[in-house]
C-alpha cells in the first residue's frame, strides 16, 4: 500500500508541473497585451514601458515562468523599483493590475458562492440520483422503472442552460414563486440565500441526477446477478447482510469515484449555471476574466480549478485502493 | 438455422425497436433539413438575413402580433429589433450545430481510436506517457479554455487559410471540441485493446509475420467497432449540447449566422415577453439531443451480447 501511495503522490506532482507549464505557455500566447491594459485610453508608449517593467514581462517567458512558480511557494514582490511594490505572500498565484487586487484574494472572495452552490446541488443529486437509480433496479421492467429511466434521459439530455431559463421562466416570472436571485451568504439572511440557491441547485443537480440515476440502476443490476451475491444468499445470510456486507461495498465504489470527481469539477466554477443566475462565483469571475483578458486572474482560476481535479483524483484512486484491494498491485 | 452476422442481428434487433425506428427517421429528417433547408429555403422565400420592418414595431423594435410576430409570412414568429424570420434562422442555424457536432465527433473519434490502440498496445512508456497526457486533459477546465483561447486561436485558423469569420470560427469550434474530448474515447479503445491483443488470431498474425500497423488496423481495429458505435451515437447529442453551450456563452458562429445556443442567449432579454424564443428553439434542440440519446441506448441494448432475444 505504502509503495501504491508513493507512487501516485509523485505522479500528482508530476501532473501539477506540467499542467503549470501548459497553462502557464498556453495563455502566454495570448497577444492581449497586460501592460496596455493597465492605463486608460490617454497612455503613452513610455507609460506602457513602464509598466511592462513593473510586471515584468519584459524579461524572457521562461524566466517569468520561474518566477510565477517561486512565487506560489516563496511569494514574490511586484513593481519593485517603485515607491508602492506589491508584497504578495505565499502561495501567490499572481496579481491583477486590472482590478489591483490579488489573485487568490479575488478567488478566494468568489470562492463561497461557487462552494455553496456546489456542495447544495451535490446533496440534492446523490440523494435523487441514488433513491431513484435504486428503486428503478428494484422494480426492473415495471412500469415506474422505465418512468425513471424516461425521466433520466430527458434530464441528461436537455441542456443545462435551457432547464435553468425554463426554472426562471416558470417558477420567477411565470408563477412568481421565488424572487429573482440576489446572492447573500447563509448566515446573514438564510431565507433570502435559499431563495437565490434554489433553482441553481436544482439546475445543477438535474443533469448529474439523471447521470447517478442510470450508474446506480446497471450498478445494482450488475452486483445483484454476480455469484457471489447469490453465494451469499445460498449459505443463508440474511438479506441486510448480503446488502450491506456483500453488494454496497463492490457496488458503491465506481459511484464514489464519479462523485468525488464531479464534486471537484463543480468547485472549479459552474460557468453556464453561474453565468444564467448572475451568481457572483468562480465561474463568473472566470468569464469576467476572459471577457476583459485579465491574464494573471485567467491563468490563476485555470490553474487552481485544474490542481482540484488532480487533487481530486488522487484521493479517489486512494480511496479506491482502500476498498478494493486489486487495485494496489495493478 | 442459418447463422447470422453481428451487424444482422443488431439491424434485426434495432428494427423491431419502434421507438429506435422513430428516433433514426426524426434524425433522418433532421439532417436531411440541415443539409437540404438551407438549399430549397430560398425557393420557398425563406431568408435568414432579410430584415422585415413591416414585421415588428416602430417603437421598442418588438414583434408586432402574438407569439413572437407568428403570422402566414413568418411561421415561428420574427426576431426582436430586426424582424428576421425565426423559422429560416433555425434552418441555418441547425446545419451549423450539425456541422460542427458531427465533425467533432469524426474527429474525436478519429484522434481517440487511433491514440486508444497505440497506447493499448505498446505497453510499457509509450502507454505510461500517453496516459499522463491524457490525465492533464482530463483536468483542464475545457469551458473556460476554450473561451480564453477563442479570439487567438480564431485568429491562427485564419491565418492556416480557412475563410476569416464564421468558418474559421467554427474551425475552431470543431478543433477545441475535439481536443478536450478525445481521451474519454481513447481510454475506452485502449481498454478493449488490452484484452484482445491477448488473444489468438492476434498471436497468429504475429507468427507469420504481419506488419504492426497491419495488427493494429487490419486485426484489432475491426473488432472495436461495437462499442465505437455506441460511443460515436452518444457522442453526437453531448457535442450538439457542448456546442450549445458554447454559442449560448458567446463562442461560436456572431451575427449575422445564429445556432440554438446564441438563440437562446438572446431568448433571455425578450422571454418574459416573448416566451417563444426561448421555447422553440429550445424544444427542437431538445427533441434532435433526446433522439440521439434513445437511438445510442436502443444501439447498447442491441449490441449487447447478453441479449437473448
Amino acid at each position: 500500500m505504502a509503495g501504491y501511495v508513493v507512487r501516485r503522490v509523485l505522479g500528482m506532482v508530476l501532473l501539477l508541473f506540467l499542467l503549470t507549464l501548459t497553462v502557464f505557455f498556453l495563455f502566454n500566447m495570448m497577444p492581449a497585451d497586460p501592460a496596455r491594459l493597465t492605463c486608460g485610453k490617454a497612455c503613452s508608449p513610455a507609460v506602457i514601458e513602464a509598466n511592462r517593467h513593473h510586471l515584468e514581462l519584459d524579461i524572457p517567458p521562461i524566466e517569468q515562468y520561474q518566477r510565477f512558480v517561486s512565487g506560489i511557494f516563496f511569494g514574490r514582490t511586484f513593481s519593485k523599483d517603485t515607491p508602492r511594490p506589491i508584497e504578495c505572500e505565499a502561495p501567490c498565484l499572481g496579481y491583477s493590475f486590472l482590478r489591483n487586487t490579488e489573485v487568490l484574494t479575488l478567488i478566494a472572495r468568489a470562492a463561497p458562492v461557487t462552494f455553496w452552490l456546489a456542495i447544495g446541488g451535490f446533496l440534492t443529486w446523490m440523494v435523487v440520483g441514488l433513491t431513484l437509480g435504486i428503486v428503478s433496479a428494484l422494480k426492473r421492467g415495471r412500469w415506474i422503472d422505465r418512468t425513471i429511466m424516461g425521466i433520466a434521459l430527458i434530464g441528461y439530455s436537455l441542456p443545462s442552460f435551457f432547464i435553468g431559463l425554463v426554472l426562471i421562466f416558470f417558477v420567477i416570472l411565470d408563477w412568481n414563486l421565488l424572487p429573482f436571485p440576489q446572492w447573500t451568504t447563509p448566515d446573514k439572511d438564510l431565507g433570502r440565500f435559499v431563495q437565490t440557491m434554489l433553482l441553481p441547485w436544482i439546475t445543477i443537480a438535474t443533469l448529474y441526477a439523471a447521470f447517478y440515476m442510470r450508474l446506480t440502476r446497471n450498478q445494482v443490476l450488475e452486483i445483484f446477478g454476480e455469484d457471489y451475491i447469490r453465494t451469499a444468499r445460498a449459505k443463508g445470510l440474511p438479506e441486510r447482510i448480503v446488502v450491506v456486507k456483500h453488494a454496497l461495498r463492490a457496488g458503491l465504489t465506481p459511484i464514489v469515484t464519479a462523485a468525488g470527481l464531479d464534486l471537484a469539477g463543480l468547485l472549479g466554477g459552474a460557468i453556464i449555471t453561474e453565468n444564467i443566475f448572475s451568481l457572483p462565483g468562480l465561474g463568473s469571475l472566470a468569464i469576467g476574466s476572459v471577457l476583459a483578458s485579465d491574464l494573471p486572474l485567467i491563468t490563476g482560476i485555470t490553474l487552481l480549478t485544474a490542481a482540484l481535479i488532480i487533487f481530486a483524483n488522487l484521493i479517489v484512486d486512494l480511496l479506491y485502493a482502500v476498498i478494493d484491494p486489486r487495485v494496489r498491485v495493478g | 438455422m442459418v447463422g447470422r452476422s453481428l451487424r444482422q442481428i443488431v439491424w434485426a434487433r434495432l428494427r423491431r425497436d419502434k421507438l429506435a425506428m422513430f428516433c433514426l427517421v426524426v434524425l433522418v429528417i433532421y439532417y436531411m433539413i440541415g443539409i437540404f433547408g438551407p438549399v430549397i429555403g430560398p425557393s420557398l422565400g425563406l431568408d435568414p438575413y432579410a430584415f422585415d420592418r413591416a414585421a415588428i414595431s416602430d417603437r421598442g423594435g418588438g414583434p408586432i402580433g402574438d407569439f413572437g410576430g407568428i403570422s402566414a409570412k413568418h411561421p415561428l414568429g420574427v426576431e426582436w429589433g430586426t424582424g428576421r424570420d425565426i423559422l429560416s434562422q433555425l434552418l441555418w442555424g441547425l446545419r451549423i450545430s450539425l456541422v460542427v457536432a458531427t465533425s467533432a465527433t469524426l474527429l474525436t473519434v478519429t484522434v481517440g481510436v487511433i491514440v486508444g490502440i497505440i497506447a493499448g498496445y505498446a505497453r510499457g512508456w509509450a502507454d505510461m506517457v500517453i496516459g499522463r497526457i491524457m490525465d492533464l486533459v482530463l483536468a483542464f477546465p475545457f469551458l473556460l479554455i476554450i473561451l480564453a483561447l477563442s479570439n487567438v486561436m480564431t485568429d491562427r485558423i485564419t491565418d492556416l487559410g480557412v475563410p476569416p469569420g464564421n468558418p474559421s470560427r467554427i474551425a475552431y469550434l470543431i478543433i477545441v471540441i475535439s481536443s478536450f474530448g478525445w481521451p474519454y474515447l481513447a481510454r475506452i479503445v485502449r481498454g478493449q485493446v488490452i484484452s484482445l491483443r491477448e488473444r489468438e488470431f492476434v498471436a497468429a498474425a504475429i507468427a507469420m509475420g504481419s506488419s504492426r500497423r497491419r495488427i493494429l488496423f487490419t486485426e484489432i481495429l475491426p473488432n472495436l467497432w461495437a462499442p465505437l458505435l455506441v460511443y460515436t451515437t452518444l457522442l453526437l447529442p453531448a457535442y450538439v449540447g457542448t456546442e450549445a453551450a458554447l454559442s449560448f456563452l458567446g463562442v461560436g458562429v456572431i451575427p449575422p449566422d445564429t445556432t440554438f445556443g446564441a438563440m437562446l442567449a438572446n431568448s433571455v432579454s425578450y422571454f418574459r415577453v416573448v416566451p417563444t424564443y426561448l421555447f422553440i428553439p429550445g424544444t427542437i434542440l431538445a427533441i434532435l439531443v433526446v433522439s440521439f440519446n434513445l437511438l445510442g441506448d436502443a444501439l447498447r441494448d442491441a449490441l449487447d451480447p447478453r441479449a437473448t432475444h
